[in-house]
């Protein structure tokens, strides 16, 4: 067992390709939330080899997409600051902010670098003690604990020199905002790495409050279409509810101690989304205990919340109320080497996604 | 930007492990998880193991399809 050939296999995917086209009978909306899905969706043609009564849309759940240029302008700020160095995730650096972008700045002589792993960054802030060291915290449930931990050990560590700017993101209440804000979804393929750190109980709320079903799948095409076999199931049976299909690697719980690291670094707050606008409790802070690791409390820097760009339907795509190729940029002035929206920006932004398997 | 892939670990050393991806040995650390032993499959996600992946889970899942085929075909 290698978990990933087994779930390429072309005998189950036909197998579970005819079940849901026996099965579906009723028009359903389904929303695959998180951009690794949208990704092997586009990529092995899941929508193509789908019965017509079922839509698949692409959702809010790539962080590199929802953060939005006001967040990419004071990353900007924050590199122009004296003696600072910027590390991140390789996929922020392209997005573009108002005027420029993390790699423009770069390459015009910034100290911006790309780290793999958190306890990166934090090998350099040991390397430079004369340097402060920002690492942009971007990312969801799955992610955040990995920013918790640098935060812990540069503690243990009394490593001084470093802090995050947090951007981080929950799930569950972007995916209770779309709903709120009119976007008619059947049911969500609920994004299965998210899940596996915080547990598929989290969505009962949702589940129960706007009557929509939410299944938790894995990456591959086989896991894919037996989730979307699973929600037509629910549909045509007239039920809502949480279920699981990637077992292999969720609980109803999750991992109980990076939860845990998380819930004593971070603490819900507000957050602005790309496309979403403000959500309640969205975000995650660093709390006051540690703010000596918060780039928010060491640094002050004013930047405008920064528009949109004209034209660009971002917005729209991370909705699922539009879809890539709906914008009159797309494939023409918006392309992966010169993204105009963060959506072509990630490979699993729907646009980017949406480009590279057209 | 959620992508974790399965690994197998090697070798344990405190907090890190050295694990397989298809070949290529990775170190990833343990700080987000308990009781990991060489033989376990965990996902990676940026340098940190993230949860250990059941097997018995897996060969559930692949049943419950095999199980499907056995139903009438589309007529």
């Amino acid at each position: 067992m290698k978990y990933i050939d087994e779930f390429r296999n072309r005998d189950l995917v036909n197998t579970l390709v005819d079940a849901i086209t026996r099965k579906s009978r009723k028009k359903v909306r389904i929303m695959e939330v998180c951009g690794g899905h949208t990704l092997s969706i586009r990529k092995y043609g899941i929508q193509r080899i789908l019965p017509e009564t079922i839509e698949l849309l692409s959702g809010p759940g790539c962080p590199v997409c929802v953060t939005n240029r006001t967040a990419i302008d004071k990353a900007i700020a924050l590199s122009h600051l004296p003696g600072v160095i910027i590390t991140t995730y390789g996929d922020l650096i392209r997005v573009p902010g108002s005027l420029s972008s993390l790699n423009q700045e770069r390459a015009m002589g910034a100290d911006i670098r790309i780290v793999y792993s958190t306890l990166d960054a934090l090998e350099i802030a040991r390397k430079n003690q004369s340097n402060h060291i920002v690492f942009l915290g971007i990312g969801f449930e799955t992610t955040t604990p990995s920013s918790a931990v640098a935060i812990k050990e540069a503690a243990r560590l009394q490593i001084e020199n470093f802090s995050i700017l947090s951007m981080h993101k929950l799930m569950p209440p972007a995916m209770m905002a779309l709903i709120e804000q009119g976007v008619q979804i059947d049911g969500y393929i609920g994004p299965g790495h998210v899940t596996s750190v915080a547990g598929a109980d989290m969505y009962l709320p949702l589940a129960e409050r706007f009557d929509v079903s939410v299944v938790i799948s894995g990456f591959e095409p086989v896991d894919l279409l037996q989730s979307i076999y699973m929600l037509v199931n629910m549909a045509e049976e007239n039920r809502h509810g949480v279920e699981v299909q990637y077992k292999r690697a969720v609980t109803a719980t999750g991992n109980a101690k990076a939860k845990q690291i998380v819930n004593e670094v971070f603490e819900p707050c507000d957050d602005e989304w790309r496309g979403l606008g403000l959500i309640r409790n969205s975000g995650l802070a660093i709390r006051s205990e540690y703010q000596q690791y918060d780039t928010s409390k060491q640094f002050s820097v004013d930047v405008e919340s920064a528009p949109e760009p004209a034209g660009c339907l971002c917005g729209e795509v991370l909705r699922g109320v539009k879809k890539p190729v709906d914008c009159k940029l797309f494939r023409k002035v918006c392309t992966p080497a010169n993204p105009v929206g963060s959506c072509m920006v990630s490979g699993e932004g729907a646009c980017q996604a949406y480009y590279n398997y057209f | 930007m959620c992508l974790s892939i399965p690994a197998k670990i090697i070798s344990v050393e405190g907090n890190t492990a050295k694990a397989s991806v298809g070949g290529a040995i990775v170190n990833t650390s343990l700080h987000l998880v308990d009781d990991i032993k060489p033989g376990d499959y965990v996902l990676i996600h940026t340098g940190f193991a993230l949860q250990k992946i059941s097997e018995e889970e897996a060969l559930e899942t692949i049943r419950l399809i095999e199980e499907m085929q056995s139903e009438e075909p589309l007529a």
